[in-house]
């Protein structure tokens, strides 16, 4: 089956800033994709690659198989919902979520009709004679959804969608967004600095650093299998041992990683450290730990004996967990 | 600690003078507003307002044909004489003139307005401001005679379409009636040319000001959908700028309506309403149909508002 997206070692430099530098990657149909990395990673003029309003400087991007090098936006079968929602504020909703098929020459009544469907299909039936500016964000942002869903893109790109939601918004719109792409089976290509979303939500991520693609996998293999220090650095907050610590200790000879969840007290063997902190999280406490010099932290659950700060623990995990890398970036 | 005899220093230090002007301002916001917008509102309120009924006044009385004395009397004779064909015709040469200045204007401005506001950085930002509002730093009636020295036959524009070997093109043009004539410096058109230019940066500021407010994802979501760049300009980028456009027009049209000067130094010897209040105040002494005469533009500029606003031009302020 022909890729939904691919890039094929494709280049975005601006003078001498490399914004994406050589990025490979194929995106399956069907598919919810992930961009993770920090702002300035790539990851959004990767997407932006994908629309058409950024063209490559090197390199080439196929949608559905066919190159898109002279392809202009409007001509793209992919849609965006964009971080900002760019509803157009002297439109009602209805307008603007028919605004694509009036474009496209469509009818007053079917494209009427259609916008009225996909309004419904984001719990937002009866909103289409208001304007945007009478909306709440999450409503805004449905709208927008609304509006690219309503074009029937092969591949729908969605900028930080949820960044500007708060975080019970976030997560509802999490679950809605992954049953309704489970629903109409369209690819997603979602952009996001948060590694919870990311994770949660996506069936492959890639992990975006200076506009390269440090690691592209399942969620299980980002959170468990990092690849490099700063995918396990970046996704979530994990322990980065370095060489010097890893050799010392005799667990290997290059960076680990160990999640703060996978590390426990012992009564004897393990290794020696001494508690620098404590915090409170309810169900569990973080221990901010000093093991032969270098800082950890560990997520004790609760119901456990808490030790006191400044007191002297023994700390181990099981051997699986702790997770080697080859690579020494 | 027994220092029971020595009260606690207070945490606020004492006021000074004017400090304590602030203090009270601070304790009367309104009293500050009152203050800031009083004189003026008095300003606005008797000179401007003043000025303007008085003006109003005046059109309902009439004059004595015989004497030429101003009757005191409430009539509205003077109004009908607007309606006189001669009459008629500058009301409908100033508007039809106003008109194609506001078009004209909003056309020529609009991709200037566009650039400033979406390509302009730094530098280049400062250098459209300043070739905006250069123009605006001399007197305006060096403007108008510079004008009539690039448009008179023996002109700069002349001379140009002469080394291009277009003086044909520019003397078929002028035989055409109406807005052609001798040369460009006595027709309608050199009289049109003179006020695009010196009403355009009214315009393009405006515009600008209000294409500046368009985020790029507005476009880039209109391009997204399908739209072509001509699209998006019809039904996303003109539909935002229009209360920009308004703005200017406003500008445009009004001081087009009212100017007597431009009409006098370029154009032809047809009037327009600005001269005919000009003369009639002063060489005719017929003060009722000059305040009639000035009155015209304020109705125009009331309808034209009007219309505007029910056509929805500031919905999206």
């Amino acid at each position: 089956m022909t890729a939904a997206v691919e890039f094929r070692r494709v280049e975005r430099h601006y003078g001498e800033v490399r914004a994406v530098d050589g990025v490979d990657l194929s995106i399956a149909q069907g598919e919810f994709f992930a961009m993770l990395g920090p702002s300035g990673s790539g990851k959004t003029t990767c997407l932006r690659l994908i629309a058409g309003f950024e063209r490559p400087t090197g390199g080439e991007v196929a949608i559905m198989g066919a190159p898109m090098g002279d392809v202009p936006p409007y001509r793209r079968p992919v849609n965006t919902v964009f971080q900002d929602y760019a509803l157009f504020p002297h439109l009602n909703v209805r307008d603007n979520v028919a605004y694509g098929l009036m474009i496209a020459g469509q009818g007053r009544a079917p494209r009427r009709r259609a916008a009225d469907e996909a309004l419904e299909m984001v719990a937002l039936p009866g909103y289409g004679a208001r304007k945007p500016s009478e909306l709440s964000g999450g409503q805004r942002q449905r709208v927008a959804l609304a509006r690219a869903l309503v074009m029937q893109p092969k591949v729908l790109l969605l900028d930080e969608p949820l960044g500007a939601l708060d975080l019970k918004l976030r997560e509802a719109m999490q679950e809605e967004l992954k049953a309704l792409q489970r629903r109409l089976g369209i690819t997603f290509v979602f952009v996001t600095h948060d590694q919870g979303e990311a994770l949660s939500m996506a069936d492959r991520v890639a992990v975006f650093n200076d506009g390269r693609i440090v690691q592209a996998g399942t969620p299980e293999d980002i959170y468990y299998r990092p690849e490099a220090p700063f995918v396990a650095d970046f996704v979530g907050s994990s322990n980065l041992l370095p060489p010097e610590v890893t050799r010392r200790l005799g667990l290997g000879d290059g960076p680990a990683a160990l999640r703060p969840e996978a590390v426990r007290l012992v009564s004897e063997g393990g290794h020696a450290a001494r508690v620098t902190g404590l915090a409170f999280l309810g169900t569990a406490t973080r221990l901010s730990l000093d093991l032969d010099g270098h800082r950890m932290t560990a997520l004790i659950p609760r119901g456990a004996d808490m030790p006191a700060e400044g007191s002297d623990v023994r700390i181990g995990w099981a051997p699986d967990d702790l997770h080697l890398m080859k690579v020494s970036a | 600690m027994t220092s029971a005899d020595t009260s606690p220093a207070s945490p606020v230090t004492a006021p000074d003078a004017a400090t304590r002007l602030s203090d009270i301002l601070w304790r009367r916001p309104r009293l500050l507003i009152a203050l800031l917008i009083g004189p003026p509102l008095a300003w606005l309120g008797i000179v401007y307002l003043g000025a303007l009924f008085a003006l109003l006044a005046q059109s309902f009385f009439s004059i004595d044909e015989f004497s030429g004395q101003i009757r005191y009397e409430l009539t509205l004779s003077t109004y009908a004489e607007l309606f006189r064909a001669y009459n008629l015709d500058i009301i409908l040469r100033t508007v039809a003139m106003a008109a194609s200045v506001t078009v004209a204007a909003a056309i020529v401005a609009f991709p200037i307005a566009y650039y400033a506001a979406r390509y302009a950085t730094g530098r280049w930002k400062a250098i459209f401001y300043l070739g905006i509002m250069l123009p605006l730093w001399s007197s305006y009636l060096v403007k108008v005679y510079a004008w009539k020295l690039i448009l008179a036959k023996e002109g700069i524009l002349g001379w140009l379409f002469e080394t291009l070997h277009l003086t044909w093109l520019l003397e078929a043009y002028l035989a055409i009636p109406g807005i052609g004539g001798n040369s460009l410096s006595v027709s309608w058109t050199g009289t049109f040319l003179v006020f695009l230019y010196v009403w355009l940066p009214f315009m393009i500021l405006p515009v600008q000001a209000a294409l500046e407010r368009v985020p790029p994802s507005m476009l880039e979501a209109s391009g997204d959908l399908g739209a072509r760049p001509g699209q998006t300009l019809r039904h996303v980028l003109i539909p935002l700028a229009l209360p920009g456009i308004i703005a200017g027009s406003i500008f445009t049209f009004s001081l087009t309506l009212g100017d007597y000067i431009v009409p006098q130094i370029v154009g032809t010897s047809a009037r327009m309403i600005g001269q005919a209040v000009y003369q009639y105040q002063g060489t005719a002494g017929n003060i009722p149909l000059a305040a009639a005469f000035a009155v015209v533009p304020i109705l125009i500029m009331a309808v034209y508002l009007w219309i505007a606003k029910r056509k929805g031009a500031f919905d999206a302020l």
